[in-house]
């Protein structure tokens, strides 16, 4: 399944990254009592993903993780920016269309109770994918029981079965049996993991590490959970309020980070040893609301390095499109930009 | 010094047309004052249910509860209905994991905590204002003067557990129990809210149980540890011996499969299986069809508590007892 | 090397989980079937359609024969067990073939409006904003009427007759259920698995078909039911005022109207239509809700 498979998708050689994010916006306008104000969930997103890497996206609420997702997969219109899958830009005339797009990347949801229709027997949510894409019904559901024995799952006792039936842990390998049924070339994960006890999450994580080898798969790895993206992820994007505000290898980002914020993120994390608990917390107040954030770089109503220019320009990124580069979007980073700390 | 908190054999079950869940099954446990003891366990395990029986929070008609618990000396499944409401919010305060359906979100949050201290120490309207803008305060509200006049949805997340805390503090209760409080926050968010609930409890000098199935809020938190597994305890010790040295297999899996600083070739070492139906559980210990330690005894009986040391207990065949072994 | 991870993953935890397999329709079937309540009135309403239809073999006489001479005679003058109205027909024949006008009145009128209010409902829970608003305002013109002046309305000035009565009555009962169904729709449409099965790429249509419409259908349902006894009520009523069934075509409504200026004559013979409306429509509304309690399955 895996080589050859992949060799015929593969358009753009490996070389190309899969997926190119180049200033993605998506604004929302919310009605409150008598005045609008705009959500600016997604603010000049851009980065690569590279074929066969895992790319982690950490945040908190609030910090657009999810509605990025959704703009990949194009279940939300953007505002602003372009996407381009394996070389060809997505929607535009001489490129790929959504409905193509959509057979190459799809989407594991956090479970919930309403991630699978309650009405449909599980295998029957696994087979609508196929069978939206052409296939007969037989077909499909073959295709579907497949499926969930390499997930894990015996088809004969739990095809059949209504997903109130199931564990946690088992709805969401049928999630992931869903997302891999029309054999796409990426998965993009959404708090795929978060709502799991921990025992039954590695169980998951060692089955989508397996699922990606056997299938080349490519991942984007979507969670609040600093320790299990670095033990899934090769790179590592950290967004603040709808920006991108470091991105690099995993390691890198875990051992030397760059920007203040990633650096009160993992600073947050428990300790894990009683006998050095963490005395004082890295950064204090809560992560404001992206209705009408703050002007200039984002965080600099709770950086303890902020200073006047912080106020006035928002930081540039630098260089994000090679693999290697560790990039984040502070301006004491930038050598020119007239912060005190910024002549290093 | 004597026990704050003393439970002994509680059982919980509840009762439906269909199954009895047997959710809690023997739990005995003690809270010295001043003391954090942290229940870990995963969904399924009884954690909630314990703590919720504790302040006889369970359903009156379906929950069925056994044993004996005392806190501050009163026999608590023996209160009425007068002394239950001075209990709770009195000598016993809870807070919970979603403080927005915690909240009432009609009234503003000086009023909640004015109501409750009104009914407590029976003041006056304005010394019961005045006792809430020093709790808003005592738990680092910024602007706690406006702050009273805010309803819930007007607050943010870390603001309102906040808020919650200063609620349930209202009275000076000598036993603070928090089921789950910093699941749902934000990670910069969960630590702010953990090192000030440990300054608070020093710092007022309560007991506390603290339900999470966190390692790391554990760790951050507890002087005690007690895991719990199917509705029962199957060990308990300090955080820092535990978290070392666990004795239970379970602990030992729970440990493994933390995700924390694995490498990123192999993969993680998970606990195979899920947790048992609590409506059939086996007549042996619950883990062993999880347990790769485990042995034909296993499945016999329950295990008794072993004590291998005066402060360190495992329910498992496979630990020796210091008592007996001394005996032998 | 990274350690290579073979498929599948044995996890053992694939016990069988303890409940049997059970899907949705069959718990509803299985909660129906241990109601003795709505069992014993779902019995009655069986009886009531059984003796509508078989009414050839049922009913003694032919309820069209008229007599001069046997006119508002009382119970069990020669043979005939519930006397003779006012035109010397028999009541009980006349009330055994009333059962299928009043019936078909009652139902047929709820199963247009079903199918059109719940395709309606469906298009505007589904479609955008500005489609819905089309819809959902101009059901509200109609919902703004009491149902029963809309009925008398609409059926008078088609001019009465039993088509024009049941056409009459599906246009009052289709905005009611519109509503239903776009509430219901408009609830699922925001649910996870909606938003997976656009990511897989299924078209609309698609979607509604497969995902929206077996969720969707339970409410729907439940309402139609509780609509068919409030529909048998206005049904008669419309024969009472002549706009519903013609004379002579047996009726209870009509009847109702005919025999009242009789009252003071055979007094209990007039309350036989009224009580026939009454019992029917009465068993039709407790077994819709008993239908409503075991369709109400908290999963």
């Amino acid at each position: 399944m895996s080589d050859v498979a992949a060799d015929t998708r593969d358009i753009g050689g490996p070389a190309q990254p899969l997926l190119i994010a180049r200033d993605l916006a998506k604004h929302f306008h919310v009605r409150g009592a008598g005045r609008s104000a705009r959500v600016r969930a997604v603010d000049g997103v851009s980065f690569t993903l590279f074929k066969g890497e895992t790319l982690g996206i950490v945040g908190e609420s609030g910090c657009g993780k999810s509605t990025l997702a959704r703009l990949l997969l194009h279940l939300l219109e953007r505002d602003a920016g372009e996407l381009i899958f394996d070389g060809e830009p997505v929607g535009a005339p001489r490129g790929i269309t959504v409905a193509a797009l959509r057979r190459h990347v799809q989407m594991v949801f956090q479970d919930s109770y309403s991630s699978l229709n309650p009405r449909m027997p599980v295998q029957d949510s696994v087979a609508f994918g196929p069978f939206v894409h052409g296939r007969n019904k037989p077909d499909a559901r073959r295709v579907a029981r497949d499926m969930l024995v390499k997930v894990g799952l015996n088809p004969d006792l739990f095809g059949p079965r209504y997903p109130h039936e199931l564990s946690g842990g088992q709805k969401q390998r049928v999630n992931i049996a869903r997302a891999l049924a029309i054999e796409p070339r990426m998965v993009i994960l959404d708090e795929a993991v978060s709502a799991l006890d921990k025992s039954v999450e590695a169980q998951v994580l060692n089955l989508l590490r397996a699922l990606k080898q056997q299938f080349n798969l490519t991942y984007l790895f979507i969670s609040h959970d600093l320790n299990v993206v670095r033990y899934v992820s090769d790179r590592v994007l950290v967004m603040y309020l709808g920006c991108v505000v470091e991105l690099g290898p995993s390691e890198d980002i875990f051992i030397r980070p760059l920007h203040p914020y990633t650096r009160a993120l993992l600073g947050s994390r428990p300790s894990m040893d009683p006998a050095n608990r963490i005395e004082e917390p890295p950064i204090t107040g809560d992560p404001p609301s992206p209705i009408d954030p703050p002007g200039g770089c984002r965080f600099h109503t709770r950086c303890p390095f902020a200073e006047a220019v912080c106020e006035q320009r928002s930081p540039a990124l630098g260089a994000w499109l090679e693999r290697e580069s560790h990039v984040a979007a502070c301006h004491m980073l930038d050598r020119g930009s007239g912060h005190s700390r910024a002549a290093q | 010094m004597s026990a704050l908190v003393e439970v002994n054999d509680l059982t919980v079950r509840f009762v439906t047309r269909e199954a009895t869940v047997h959710a809690v099954n023997g739990v005995s446990f003690s809270v010295r004052p001043g003391e954090v003891l942290c229940i870990l366990g995963e969904s399924g395990s009884g954690k909630s249910v314990t703590l919720r029986a504790l302040m006889r929070l369970l359903p009156p008609r379906r929950a069925q509860i056994d044993g004996a618990i005392r806190i501050d000396g009163q026999d608590v499944l023996a209160l009425d209905k007068r002394g239950l409401r001075d209990l709770r919010g009195g000598l016993v305060s809870m807070i919970f994991q979603e403080p927005m359906t915690a909240l009432d979100p009609v009234y503003t949050i000086g009023t909640q905590i004015a109501e409750t201290v009104m009914r407590h120490k029976r003041c006056s309207r304005s010394d019961a204002r005045a006792r809430a803008l020093e709790l808003l305060d005592l738990v680092k509200i910024p602007e706690a003067e406006r702050r009273l006049g805010n309803y819930p949805h007007e607050l943010s997340g870390g603001l309102r557990q906040r808020a919650m805390i200063a609620m349930a503090l209202s009275c000076g209760p000598r036993l603070l129990l928090a089921d789950e409080p910093t699941t749902a926050l934000d990670a910069t968010v969960q630590i702010q809210v953990l090192i000030l609930l440990r300054r608070l409890q020093r710092e007022l000098g309560m007991g506390t149980i603290f339900v999470t199935h966190d390692l790391g809020v554990a760790s951050e938190i507890a002087d005690r540890i007690a895991v719990m597994y199917a509705g029962r305890i199957v060990e308990e010790g300090p955080v820092a011996d535990v978290l070392r040295a666990p004795l239970h297999p379970y602990t030992q899996g729970l440990l493994a499969s933390t995700v924390h600083g694995q490498s990123r070739d192999g993969d993680i070492a998970a606990i195979p299986g899920s947790p048992p139906d609590l409506r059939r559980l086996p007549p042996g210990c619950a883990f062993t069809p999880r347990c790769v330690k485990a042995q034909s005894e296993c499945r016999a009986a329950v295990p008794e508590p072993r004590w291998p040391s005066p402060n360190r207990m495992a329910r498992c065949v496979r630990i020796a007892d210091a008592a007996l072994a001394a005996a032998e | 090397m990274s350690q290579t991870a073979t498929l599948p993953i044995a996890f053992d935890d694939d016990a069988p989980p303890a409940l049997r397999v059970r899907g949705y329709w069959s718990t509803v079937g299985y909660r129906l079937r241990h109601d003795p309540v709505t069992l014993c009135f779902g019995a009655i309403v069986l009886l009531i359609v059984l003796i509508a239809i078989f009414a050839p073999l049922l009913a003694p006489f032919d309820p069209y024969k008229e007599s001069v001479i046997l006119r508002l005679k009382p119970f069990g003058y020669r043979g005939h067990p519930l006397g003779t109205d006012e035109l010397g027909r028999d009541l009980l024949s006349r009330l055994i073939y009333g059962g299928r006008s009043s019936l078909l009145m009652g139902l047929i009128p709820v199963c247009i409006a079903t199918a059109l209010g719940g395709t309606l409902g469906v298009i505007g829970g589904f479609a955008g904003r500005r489609v819905n608003a089309v819809i959902m305002r101009t059901m509200d013109v109609f919902y703004a009427f009491p149902s029963v002046l809309l009925a008398v309305a609409i059926s008078g000035a088609m001019g009465g007759g039993m088509a024009n009565g049941m056409a009459a009555l599906a246009l009052v009962f289709i905005p009611a259920m519109c509503r239903v169904a776009e509430t219901a729709t408009a609830q699922v449409r925001s649910l996870d698995f909606i938003e997976a099965a656009r990511a897989t790429g299924a078209g609309t249509f698609t979607i509604v078909r497969y995902h929206v419409l077996g969720n969707v259908l339970g409410p729907v349902f439940i309402y139609a039911s509780s609509l068919v006894s409030v529909s048998i009520l206005l049904a008669s009523g419309l024969s009472f005022l002549g706009l519903g069934v013609k004379p002579p075509t047996p009726d209870w409504g009509l009847m109702l109207s005919t025999l009242r200026q009789s009252i003071y004559i055979v007094p209990l013979s007039c309350a036989l239509p009224g009580a026939a409306i009454f019992v029917t429509s009465i068993c039709f509304n407790l077994v819709s809700d008993g239908i409503r309690a075991a369709m109400d399955v908290r999963l």
